[in-house]
């Protein structure tokens, strides 16, 4: 049997991978969600036909947008998570003892269910004790929070669906509020090659240059996500995310991964000219 | 509300106009007449851009699609359909804005002459009738609510007055709702007005919900008043610019119908009169359903925006049983002053920074325009956003000015004011002049000043103040508003 699936990453280019079979497919209130058995990917996970995660390269995704943080700021206790209803982030997240509270929000729970039956690799520290789930929407959930988080990790959809609201002046704004005087942001900021994707990526790189005082932009190759090049956002008030960079005292900890490490840590921060450029457009 | 049977709701079904071009889009009937862009051929960018469905139903009146000027087919079955879905005797569809509805009703009620009584903060539309047929203005002015600075409803005592010392006025023209959702006791001015032989006519632009949602404040056609324009593009999800007229059984519709035919297009456009089929029937048989979710975003946002802090988002605590009679629940008007902003300076920075469009600010507050197209998400990030500029620009509000109701001296009426020889002269060496024409703020594009009259040093330093903190003003010969024409 010849089953693919396919994602447009733009109007004329699209990715393909041949699957075994469907696992899951159903309409939840906020969007419809899909879980496929790859034959090269293992187990994805698409959101309105958008693929969240493979079994194969979440990886890359997860490490890179906890451990950057995780490595520049020593006293990240208490974590705010928004989306990554998968439970990849958290999974990372709790293998440091440091952390003692993490507030996950998610919107939908049939993200969380789903993901609990068919991905239980990536879900399987969502019972950790630290970890409370909360079913809100992230923007009124961040509304009430002043100066309480140390991070906040925004991993959210793209920003052309149920998750714009994450991308918005205001959702980073309230994110500044939520963390302490020393608090660190690290968010999702899509792909800057295609055209839309680009766009979006600028939008959002303005709103948060206008937000934090530190606002710098690291990449990792990731090869289901559009153009199979990625870029996170890392938003600080007061950390720099090379220059105050505790390499031995990361590596001391013994952590075992696969993507991480603490000389990509300071590569991944050196971008290429084209988008220096567009970053520095808008900054 | 209405009263939906197994036999309405068969007859609401339908969407004669809108099965009509359905039919008509089949039978790729080619085109020898107007409109010349033949579906769409004729301008290829205009198509990519409005889509081929759109462009495909852009047509002209035909014996198949009847003429609206003289409807005797699809177009009157689709006006029967909405009289009944609003419990009028008539209905007119309407294709040159809600501004056209309330023009047509004015020069129904009234002719050169004859006095109308009326609140002083209605509709430019409502004044423009008067220069247009020569009718005079009686103005009840409105009470005001100091802390909020708006206008509210028109007291009862206050229409009695002015209906004992004007007796031959001819109509009495009430706002149900006003822009901010407020409502007089209508029932009882349409009591008032047939009681002493005159018509009661409804500026309901903002109130088409009342007629399909519960709980609402009442509407027009059931507080028994004899025409009412109806904004189906505003809570009712048609088309910019169409909108219904309705008529109750006093009016002579055969007249009604002679009077829009004096202003209106003899090519009215299919989409927005498919639009108004559509929406009708939308309406009557999902309105119930589709203002309660309304209603329940409403009074969400109230909630959230009241316990972000120094805002006061406002709602039917406000009802006083008299200037304010009863008030509409899907308006979501928020006070911004205590925060030390001008709402006009919230409505900038809603839309400059965070990407947000609301409908109008003014000195004192914002107002965000709920319908039947919202959801939460879109409320989230409007509460959002207002916490944040809370957050950021939080000042001391001494030296806000707050919205003074100016009660205006009426020196001529408003046709005679219009015509009238008359200079022009820089705004500051204005003041005791009569003014010869409009000045306001749009939106809500309720008039400072009218054509004839008093042009006073507060009205002065409103309209300066106004235009300092940016509100953009509308009406003079001079767009920048530095020179007013006055009567010599």
């Amino acid at each position: 049997m010849d089953l693919w699936f396919s994602e447009k990453h733009t109007p004329d280019v699209k990715l393909s991978l041949r699957v075994e079979r469907q696992l899951f497919s159903k309409q939840s209130d906020y969007q419809r969600i899909d879980v496929f058995e790859s034959c090269e990917f293992g187990r994805i996970l698409a959101l309105d036909g958008n693929i969240m995660l493979t079994e194969r390269d979440e990886f890359i995704y997860n490490e890179m947008i906890v451990h950057v943080p995780m490595a520049v700021h020593q006293g990240i206790s208490r974590v705010l998570v928004i989306g990554a209803g998968d439970g990849g982030v958290v999974k990372e997240l709790t293998r440091y003892s440091r952390i003692e509270h993490i507030d996950l929000v998610e919107m939908d729970p049939m993200v969380v269910d789903a993901c609990r039956q068919y991905l239980p690799g990536n879900a399987c520290q969502l019972d950790d004790e630290r970890v409370h789930i909360h079913y809100e929407n992230a923007l009124k959930f961040i509304r009430y929070c002043e100066n309480e988080y140390d991070l906040i990790i925004v991993d959210s959809n793209d920003p052309f669906g149920p998750s714009e609201g994450l991308f918005t002046k205001e959702f980073y704004g309230n994110c500044y509020k939520a963390l302490k005087e020393d608090g660190i942001m690290v968010n999702q900021q899509g792909s800057p090659f295609y055209q839309q994707d680009a766009d979006a990526m600028q939008r959002s790189h303005k709103r948060i240059a206008n937000t934090f005082p530190i606002c710098r932009v690291y990449q990792a190759h990731i090869p289901t996500y559009a153009a199979g090049y990625w870029l996170f956002g890392f938003a600080s008030k007061k950390y720099h995310p090379i220059d105050d960079f505790d390499s031995k005292a990361w590596n001391d900890l013994h952590m075992r991964t696969r993507y991480y490490t603490t000389r990509l840590h300071k590569g991944a921060f050196y971008l290429p000219a084209f988008l220096e450029e567009m970053l520095e457009e808008v900054e | 509300m209405l009263d939906r049977t197994t036999e309405f709701i068969r007859r609401q079904n339908r969407a004669p106009i809108h099965e009509a071009l359905e039919k008509f889009r089949n039978l790729r009937v080619v085109p020898f007449d107007v409109p010349g862009h033949k579906r769409g051929r004729g301008n290829p960018e205009l198509t990519s851009f409005l889509g081929q469905q759109c462009v495909s139903v852009d047509v002209n009146s035909m014996k198949p699609l009847d003429n609206l000027c003289h409807p005797i087919s699809v177009i009157r079955e689709a006006e029967i359909l909405a009289a009944e879905a609003f419990g009028a005797a008539e209905a007119f569809l309407m294709v040159g804005g809600t501004t056209s509805a309330v023009q047509s009703m004015v020069l129904t009620a009234c002719k050169r002459g004859e006095e109308i009584i009326l609140p002083r903060n209605v509709h430019r539309s409502v004044i423009n009738a008067l220069v247009l047929c020569g009718a005079v203005p009686v103005y009840v002015n409105p009470q005001v609510d100091r802390r909020l600075g708006i206008s509210l409803g028109m007291k009862v005592e206050q229409v009695e007055q002015a209906i004992r010392e004007h007796p031959n006025a001819v109509a009495v023209l009430v706002n149900n709702p006003t822009y901010y959702g407020i409502c007089s006791d209508l029932r009882s001015i349409v009591k008032l007005a047939h009681d002493h032989g005159m018509l009661c006519l409804a500026d309901e632009a903002h109130g088409t919900h009342f007629y399909f949602g519960e709980d609402l404040p009442v509407s027009a056609m059931d507080a028994g008043a004899d025409m009412a324009s109806v904004s189906m593009h505003k809570s009712g999800g048609s088309l910019t610019q169409s909108s219904f007229l309705l008529a109750g059984p006093n009016v002579h519709a055969g007249y009604v119908r002679q009077i829009i035919n004096l202003t209106q297009t003899t090519s009215a456009s299919y989409l927005l009169m498919s639009s108004l089929d559509i929406s009708r029937r939308n309406l009557a048989l999902r309105g119930d359903v589709i203002f309660r979710e309304v209603r329940r975003i409403a009074e969400y946002a109230r909630a959230e925006i009241n316990s972000v802090g120094g805002y006061y988002a406002f709602g039917p605590e406000m009802i006083n049983g008299d200037s304010i009679f009863d008030f509409d629940p899907i308006k979501l008007s928020v006070h911004t002053l205590d925060i030390g902003m001008a709402g006009i300076e919230v409505y900038d920075l809603l839309r400059d920074d965070y990407d947000i469009q609301i409908e109008f600010g003014d000195i004192g507050n914002i107002l965000a325009y709920l319908s039947i197209g919202d959801r939460i998400q879109e409320v989230e990030r409007l509460v959002s956003a207002l916490a944040e500029i809370r957050r950021r620009y939080q000042r001391d509000k001494t030296g806000m000015l707050s919205q003074e109701y100016i009660d205006p001296q009426v020196v001529a009426s408003p046709q005679e004011a219009f015509y009238a020889q008359k200079e022009s002269l820089p705004i500051e060496q204005t003041e005791g002049r009569v003014c010869s024409e409009f000045v306001m703020c749009y939106p809500p594009g309720i008039p400072i000043l009218a054509p004839g009259e008093r042009i006073t040093k507060d009205i002065l330093d409103y309209i300066l103040y106004a235009k300092e903190k940016g509100c953009s003003m509308t009406g003079p010969e001079d767009p920048n508003i530095e020179r007013l024409n006055v009567l010599i």
